[in-house]
């Protein structure tokens, strides 16, 4: 780790002023992103400022539409809530596999989406439940949030404050772990909503996205058979000694199917 | 048996520090004005050095040295050494590269040692490091175990035509050929032993202290073997001489091997603390582990059986490559060669063997002994022939094993391949491990699983291994340059409690718990009251350490002859006391009688009585504490069955452990507990080793599996729960009638995870480690076949 200034913000405008006022600065969440950057020497930020004494970017509050779940979020609470559990019980479920318990109970939703990491889970979450990500300065479709490989439609001193889910009629997710990291190869994200389905790839590619040659071969309805016709492109897909192309392109078609039986079951 | 004697299963006695975390590894000690250090290492694989400007990092804060190659070589310090002689077909020894500490002028693996940089803190050695500005002339790289001696390739070393450090032919080449050319059948198999990362959960580490008053080195280190360390330090690389130098390996989290070897950083550490006049600590962080620790197996093999028309072996044939990496390692030349191909005859009485073993440097990590050491490498290879052989003469696995295992009655068995068994019934294990296994209701699980699309298979392997090293005269004969006795001395003080100080040491095994119990068991004296130590130069008598599975076979040997001659010299003393002939004196459960009378004395009144003399046998010397040096006559063959049931899911590929039985013969058990523990870990490191574990290096060099992000160790919920059993025999040349355990999960169980899965999807083999994607595409060729 190089040396950098620990900055604690109290508010959002407080942690806006900090990021203005430094050269080259991060806001710090959970940390388990971050820090190990920082430790390898990947990174080295002139100030952390840090969010997790922010009180409006935590907290869940379900309604009969939607789940808004602040930024500052740990996945373990959002795992544990009963509210989610029993409104997007696809997302509790997704939310306590991340990792293992010292990074859920320390990782945030709003780190999660911010880092973009292209096999994280919850960008397929926000995609496929068509969230909405509100900041400090505006709304942001989830269509329009996740722009490449760790990168998102955030400024540098835009902080996420919630992400804004709503509640899907049936949703599913299934996830093939990278038998060493455990974060997604490839992870497929089902939801059905008043007669739509959508469903979002991550792992596959370098950003998490919405599957439309599935979603058009479903055409709203929740069949797993439908999806044998399609063609998933493997130019498009990522290819390490954990998966070659073609097979990251086969599990995105049999994680599919397994998210669409589990959301029509 | 007691309740903490010899088969009791004792809770073990150094959990208690361990658990309250009051364990003292070498990075928890802090002397003062101790600095740190950390090595600038290579981030070429392959590269000659013009260069090394260290201007800038002396100049930065904190940063009291950087020194280099040449440094080390002006104040005379030797480079590191390979203890093992193997001679070549050419009837030379074995092609031996310089192997400096620091670099000299040519770096030949991603993480060799180019620099050590010593500051204040450790923050400041890093940011040190970083500013030792070092000019690189890069050159082609070498890394494919299968390709490295081929023609053309980029030479590595000098001294090392076409990168070959040695080729080993062992056996009767011509009687192999003959049996093969008139054989009914030949099954042959290509496979890979995988290169793996040994990853002990404590990183390496060593403490370096100077005291210029009695001009003595302190090393601390993770060594498994701290009097091996010291003697090769002082003999070989004029570090300071052996009553100059103490070296203590404290406590140390996990050897598997990997702590054996005398490394680079060690030694510099220990000459560095001296030059400086300062205390100096490093500890490795994970990544210089993976980069920098010795890598283990890394085979290309090819493999021949020719049989009978009853599927009888006749005769056995293998090639072998194996990568030694960029230099030798301590024991790098021993573990492809002579732990190898003397193992190649496994459990069966195949009558004529012949193998060429051709050793390779490539540039990656240095290649040395990890857990099981040679062996895993020869049972994979003999364990998966056998079932291709069983394939191929349509014969059931148990049955081509059964009818070519050495009978029971045919021990102890000579080999062809130079060792001699002590004892066996591998009949009797595999027949128990069938029926742990439920082998003969198999087929109606396959049945099941296929209805929910599920692959099952059920594999065997059947293993010996050799280890209890080693008989000195054998080790001597192989071109081993030490000898591998072991030693011990048990010293009762006068109150009547035990110090046992071993030669071997402790690193996870639990020889704190089980040398008890054996003293507790021959001295009758309560266990709370015994005291095992280890592991410091300073305190315990010169020993040989702790690896292929000796400590007990081995070293508990020697504590029971030292014992003995407890007993021995207190019937002396018991006689004078309670006025009786010598020979009258009997001892059983601590306590010395005169037979038929119910005159007695305790051992603690016997102690007492020989360091407070006042009444006491003439000529007799006063002290109740024995030594004993104890060198084996044989090694020691633990063997066993495992049967591993797996279920594939063939449309991803991934491998699920249904059920893993184990029956194996470790002889008589001390502390079946720790037995368990060992066989436990042993079976994860196997199962690590055939579904998860793959070192890849790229074709640059580069490792491209340096962290755990993209390394896979075995976790808890990759294994089942495990079933265990013993079949055990006698040994008749270990006193003790004891089998090492500790290799003996990491050998049995890559073939027997391999077998299950070329079972379940029907395929002829699949190499390790077999991810899911790599059982996907060879569940769709089965599919497609
Ligand atoms: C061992 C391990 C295993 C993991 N496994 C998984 C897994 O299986 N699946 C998975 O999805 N993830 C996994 N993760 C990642 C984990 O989910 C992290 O928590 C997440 O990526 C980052 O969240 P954080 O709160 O720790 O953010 P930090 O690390 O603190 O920050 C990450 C980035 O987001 C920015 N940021 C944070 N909060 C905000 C905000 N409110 N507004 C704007 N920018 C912000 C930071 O500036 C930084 O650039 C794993 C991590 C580890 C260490």
């Amino acid at each position: 780790m190089y040396e950098f200034n620990y900055r604690h913000a109290n508010s959002v405008p407080d942690a806006i002023a900090a990021m203005q006022a430094a050269d080259d600065g991060k806001f710090l969440a959970g940390g388990q992103t971050m820090l190990p950057t920082m430790k390898h020497r990947l990174a080295g930020p002139s100030d952390l400022i840090d969010l997790k004494g922010i009180a409006e970017l935590k907290g869940i509050n379900v309604t009969d539409q939607s789940v808004t779940i602040g930024a500052m979020t740990t996945h373990a609470e959002v795992a544990a809530s009963t509210q989610v559990q029993n409104a997007i019980p696809a997302l509790a479920r997704l939310a306590g596999n991340i990792g293992d318990p010292a990074v859920r109970n320390c990782g945030t939703l709003g780190g999660s989406i911010a880092n973009n990491d292209p096999a994280a889970d919850y960008p397929s979450a926000v995609l496929a439940l068509g969230a909405t990500v509100k900041t400090s300065q505006r709304e942001i479709p989830a269509d329009e949030f996740f722009t490449g490989m760790f990168e998102t439609a955030l400024a540098e001193d835009e902080i996420i404050v919630s992400v804004s889910f709503p509640v899907a009629e049936s949703a599913a997710y299934m996830k093939f772990e990278n038998p060493a990291s455990r974060y997604a190869i490839v992870g497929v994200f089902v939801a059905k909503t008043a007669g739509t389905v959508r469903v979002a790839v991550t792992g596959a590619t370098t950003c998490a996205h919405r599957a439309l040659r599935i979603e058009e071969a479903l055409a709203g309805e929740l069949d797993a058979e439908k999806v044998d016709a399609v063609t998933i492109p493997v130019e498009k897909m990522n290819s390490d000694i954990h998966a070659s192309a073609d097979y990251r392109a086969h599990l995105v078609i049999v994680m599919a199917k397994r998210a669409i039986a589990a959301a029509s079951s | 048996m007691t309740d903490f004697g010899i088969g009791a299963s004792v809770k073990r006695k150094e959990d208690r520090r361990f658990l309250l975390g009051k364990g003292r590894y070498t990075d928890d000690i802090q002397p003062n004005g101790l600095t740190h250090a950390v090595f600038v290492r290579s981030p070429h694989a392959h590269a000659a050095i013009k260069q090394i400007d260290s201007s800038a990092a002396l100049a930065a804060p904190g940063v009291i040295a950087v020194l280099t190659g040449d440094d080390l070589s002006a104040d005379g310090i030797g480079p590191l050494i390979c203890g093992v002689t193997v001679t070549s077909d050419d009837g030379e020894p074995h092609k031996a590269p310089a192997h400096p500490a620091l670099a000299q002028g040519k770096v030949n693996y991603v993480g060799d040692h180019v620099a050590i940089v010593v500051a204040e803190t450790y923050a400041q050695a890093r940011d040190g490091a970083e500013l030792v500005m070092v000019d690189y002339e890069v050159l082609p790289a070498v890394t494919d175990t299968a390709t490295a001696a081929n023609p053309g390739q980029q030479q590595i070393h000098e001294v090392a035509p076409d990168n070959v450090c040695f080729n080993w032919p062992f056996g009767d080449k011509e009687g192999v050929e003959a049996a093969f050319a008139s054989a009914h059948k030949v099954s042959s198999l290509d496979l890979v032993n995988n290169r793996m990362v040994t990853n002990a959960m404590e990183p390496r580490a060593a403490l370096g202290e100077y005291n210029a008053g009695t001009e003595e080195i302190t090393l601390h280190v993770t060594t498994q073997n701290p009097h091996v360390h010291r003697l090769v330090m002082s003999a070989f690389n004029q570090l300071a001489p052996e009553h100059k130098l103490r070296v203590v390996g404290p406590d140390v989290g996990g050897g598997f091997g990997v702590k054996i070897f005398v490394y680079a950083e060690e030694l510099v550490v220990g000459w560095a603390c001296r030059k400086l006049n300062r205390p100096i600590k490093w500890t490795a962080e994970r990544t210089e582990a993976f980069l920098a620790d010795a890598h283990g197996r890394d085979h290309v093999s090819k493999a021949e059986m020719a049989m009978d028309e009853n599927g009888r072996f006749l005769a056995m044939r293998v090639h072998t490559r194996a990568n030694l990496g960029a230099y030798l390692s301590t024991f790098g030349t021993m573990v492809p060669s002579y732990l190898y191909a003397f193992l190649l005859a496994g459990q069966y009485a195949t009558p004529l063997i012949y193998s060429e073993v051709k050793a390779v440097f490539t540039n990656t990590a240095p290649v040395d002994a990890c857990r099981g050491a040679g062996r895993p490498e020869a049972t994979f290879l003999v364990e998966r022939l056998v079932d291709v052989c069983a394939a191929d003469m349509g014969m059931d696995p148990a049955e081509i094993r059964r009818i070519n295992f050495i009978p029971v009655d045919a021990f102890p068995y000579q080999t062809p391949v130079v060792q001699c068994y002590d004892s066996g019934d591998y009949n009797a294990a595999l027949n128990k491990a069938l029926e742990l296994a439920g082998y003969a209701d198999f087929p109606a699980r396959a049945e099941a699983a296929a209805v929910r699309g599920k692959c099952r298979g059920i594999g065997i392997s059947s293993y010996v291994e050799a280890c209890g090293m080693a008989p000195s005269a054998a080790v001597g004969q192989l071109g081993g340059g030490v000898g591998l006795w072991e030693s011990a001395q048990v010293r009762f003080n006068p109150t009547g409690n035990v110090q046992v100080f071993t030669g071997t040491h402790s690193h996870g095994q639990g020889h704190e718990t089980t040398f008890a119990q054996l003293v507790c068991d021959q001295l009758g004296v309560p266990i709370d009251n015994i005291e095992v130590i280890h592991g410091d130069t300073a305190k315990t008598q010169f020993g040989m350490g702790t690896y292929g599975s000796r400590s007990l076979a081995v070293g508990g040997v020697a504590i029971a002859k030292a014992c003995d001659k407890l007993i021995a010299k207190g019937k002396k003393i018991a006689a004078h006391a309670l006025e009786a002939a010598e020979g009258d004196i009997e001892f059983a459960d601590g306590s010395f009688s005169v037979a038929g009378t119910d005159k007695a004395m305790g051992i603690g009144e016997v102690a007492f009585n020989a360091y407070v003399p006042h009444s006491y046998p003439e000529r007799l010397e006063p002290g109740f504490d024995e030594n004993a040096f104890f060198d084996p006559t044989n090694f020691s063959f633990p063997a066993g069955t495992h049967i591993c049931e797996v279920e594939v899911d063939p449309e991803t590929g991934e491998v699920d452990i249904i059920k893993y039985s184990a029956v194996d013969d470790f002889g008589r058990l001390i502390n079946p507990m720790i037995v368990a523990g060992q066989v436990h870990g042993g079976i994860a490191h196997g199962v690590g080793q055939a579904l998860l574990e793959a070192c890849r290096y790229d074709s640059d060099g580069q490792l491209i599996t340096a962290s755990y992000m993209d390394y896979t160790m075995p976790r808890a919920d990759n294994l089942p729960s495990f079933d265990l059993d013993y079949a055990p025999t006698h040994p008749p040349d270990n006193p003790l009638g004891v089998k090492g355990c500790g290799e003996a999960g990491a050998i049995g169980a890559p073939p027997a995870v391999i077998n299950a899965i070329a079972n379940a999807l029907d395929v002829k083999h699949i190499e390790m480690p077999a991810t899911p994607e790599t059982v996907w595409r060879a569940a769709q060729t089965a599919a497609r076949a």
